[in-house]
């Protein structure tokens, strides 16, 4: 139980920068811990107390396995998560370069 | 047949993959083969519709069939809903590359461009056909993330901001989704839409499935711009490159929005009243607050942008209306009303607004600017611009005989029969307001003299332009053909079909 109460407190850290910071790669590194918090959580969801590596073999017949599938899941999540995180960052870098700040609030030309 | 559905993914990917490498050494690739391979998808998806069986046809990616009833392939699906979905993606998605090769000359990168806009269409298609959550979570990434990139293409400072924000909303969005999709893992221990709803209909669990459901409604609300989740749609819509933005609203928010909440909530989850009524609660004020915001603006785009979410407002609303009758078990006929009034003004949203998108990228292209107050008087010096964009404004304010009076026409009667007077009431108002701010429209950009200076060096812009906003106008024309039962059993029925017989969905994959 524990583990997902420490999950549910990374996201909540997350949302927190993201909704409070100024910074523009204060904000990313919120979204990261967002991300991230789920992954956790679902590498959580496969996991099975005492479960051993879902093998067949000759050897390990009994026992309960770990569930493989969240583990395939996370994996691809994290590589999304790497694409949409690098394509942030460079838009951060070209914010810089075209306004000199990294402060949210001098990022303003767009309203509504 | 089956066999042919995994092209609508492949097909874009490929051409995703090819231009950037044959592209570099031979001039004009990008364009021509982007314009072939869409072309191609709408070939398809055009056989695919005069051929339609009526059962979903089925194919299993890796060819493993299922074990002891459970499906383990992933599977994609191709019924009546997933094909009227293919059909406004692929033909809106040719004409912007038509148009996109006469606009894009002012850009660099144009090999970036279509590989994105590619990309961007292999998602969307996958979204579209994907029978499974996981899948349906990828897809949209690779959609999104493309349409990032995109509305980032300028690289000024408008632009960036609008991408910026753009992704922070759209991550958030694609966390929670991810979490919903966890969650549903979680529970049913499956990933397949068929086989989850099986499960989700026989567990007693209503506080976890109510739980998801939220996650979910808002993680989707989120991409398909409802409010109070729209606020990066009227930047980043009105700062990507026209022929985007057209893509955006016209296909992007529908089919990764609208789409994935119609799949989910009627094909798997069990139909509950407390989430139908919330469904549409987010349509109507959406269809209410977006038209008020867009009177307001005097950017063509973000104009366009915000009744956008207006009309995205009269889908949702179209087709929670028939979510609340028949979670009430109410009269089948009235929810068969609202559902294909919902669905025709999806399509019919298509056209006119990707029309009006080009419309707006026709007039930035010549004159420059955005802003209605410095134009005027165009209507002479652009003739098949004006005429077109006066077809979608008509279209768009629900003037008969254009395609939008049509839908309207057929979720207000449904809204009257299923007793929702207020709803009624509000979409019949919302109308006029609607025609009110694109008078507006026309009157300061196509008629009024006075912002006319040296207006002399303005022409019509070029053929392929022109190409594809007169098909666009001819289909808000010819859309309205669709109220005709002949026309309307073939495109729209199977479509209703799988909406209506939402319990159906799940036996005719998995077999029981």
């Amino acid at each position: 139980m524990i583990l997902y109460l420490l999950c549910f407190l990374l996201f909540l850290i997350g949302l927190y920068g993201v909704i409070t910071r100024r910074n523009v790669i204060k904000i990313v590194i919120g979204l990261v811990f967002m991300e991230f918090s789920v992954f956790l959580l679902l590498v959580l969801v496969g996991y099975v107390e005492g479960g051993e590596a879902p093998i067949l073999d000759e050897t390990i017949v009994s026992g309960p396995f770990v569930d493989p599938l969240p583990q395939a899941m996370v994996l691809t999540a994290i590589v999304i998560g790497l694409a949409s995180n690098a394509m942030l960052l460079a838009i951060a870098i070209r914010l810089y370069k075209k306004y000199g700040t990294f402060d949210i609030r001098k990022i303003n030309e767009l309203k509504g | 047949m089956s066999q042919l559905i995994p092209l609508f993914v492949i097909i874009p990917l490929v051409a995703a993959f090819l231009i950037p490498i044959i592209g570099k050494f031979l001039e004009g690739f990008q364009k021509v083969l982007t314009s072939v391979a869409f072309l191609s998808l709408s070939v398809l998806t055009v056989y695919f519709i005069c051929a339609g069986t009526g059962e979903p046809l089925l194919y299993t990616v890796g060819g493993w069939e299922p074990v002891r009833g459970i499906p383990i392939a992933i599977y994609l699906v191709a019924d009546g809903l997933s094909i009227f979905m293919l059909a406004i993606t692929s033909v809106v998605g040719f004409l912007v590359s038509v148009y996109s090769i006469s606009y894009l000359n002012r850009f660099t990168a144009q090999n970036n461009f279509f590989a994105l806009l590619c990309l961007m269409m292999g998602g969307m298609n996958g979204v579209v056909l994907s029978g499974d959550l996981f899948n349906l979570f990828v897809f949209m990434e690779i959609a999104v993330i493309a349409s990032y990139a995109l509305v980032a293409f300028g690289i000024e400072k408008q632009e960036l901001e609008a991408s910026f924000k753009y992704q922070v909303l759209g991550g958030i969005a694609s966390v929670l989704i991810l979490f919903g999709v966890t969650m549903l893992y979680w529970k049913t221990k499956t990933l397949n839409i068929a086989d989850a709803g099986n499960i989700l209909r026989t567990s007693q669990d209503k506080s976890f499935v109510v739980f998801t459901q939220l996650f979910l409604i808002t993680g989707f609300g989120l991409k398909a711009a409802l409010i109070p989740f729209h606020a990066w749609l009227p930047d980043a819509h009105s700062s990507a490159p026209s022929p985007i933005s057209a893509m955006l609203s016209g296909v992007l928010i529908k089919a990764i929005g609208i789409y994935a909440i119609i799949r989910l909530f009627f094909n798997m989850f069990t139909l509950s009243d407390e989430m139908a009524v919330t469904i549409t609660a987010l349509g109507a004020v959406s269809m209410v607050l977006g038209s008020f915001l867009a009177m307001y603006q005097w950017d063509i785009k973000r104009m366009l942008a915000f009744s956008s979410i207006s009309q995205v407002g009269y889908i949702v609303t179209g087709i929670g209306m028939g979510m609340i009758i028949l979670a009430r078990n109410g009269d089948q006929r009235v929810a068969a009303l609202a559902i294909s009034g919902g669905l025709f003004h999806m399509i019919n949203h298509a056209a006119f607004k990707g029309l009006l998108f080009l419309n707006a990228g026709a007039i930035e292209h010549e004159t420059h600017t955005r802003n209605m107050k410095s134009l005027g008087g165009l209507s002479r010096s652009m003739p098949i611009t004006a005429s077109t964009s006066m077809g979608a404004s008509l279209a768009i304010s629900g003037v008969p005989p254009f395609n939008g009076f049509f839908s309207k026409l057929i979720i207000i009667i449904a809204a009257i029969q299923g007793k929702f007077y207020l709803l009624a009431a509000l979409a019949v108002l919302i109308s006029i307001v609607t025609l009110a701010y694109f008078m507006k429209f026309q009157k300061y950009t196509f008629f009024n003299r006075q912002g006319a200076r040296d207006r002399k060096k303005i022409k019509e812009v070029p053929f392929a332009m022109c190409f594809s906003m007169i098909v666009l106008a001819v289909l808000c024309l010819g859309l309205s053909l669709l109220i005709f039962p002949g026309i309307r059993e073939v495109v729209l029925d199977p479509a209703v079909r799988v909406i209506m017989n939402a319990s159906e969905y799940a036996p005719s994959i998995t077999g029981f």
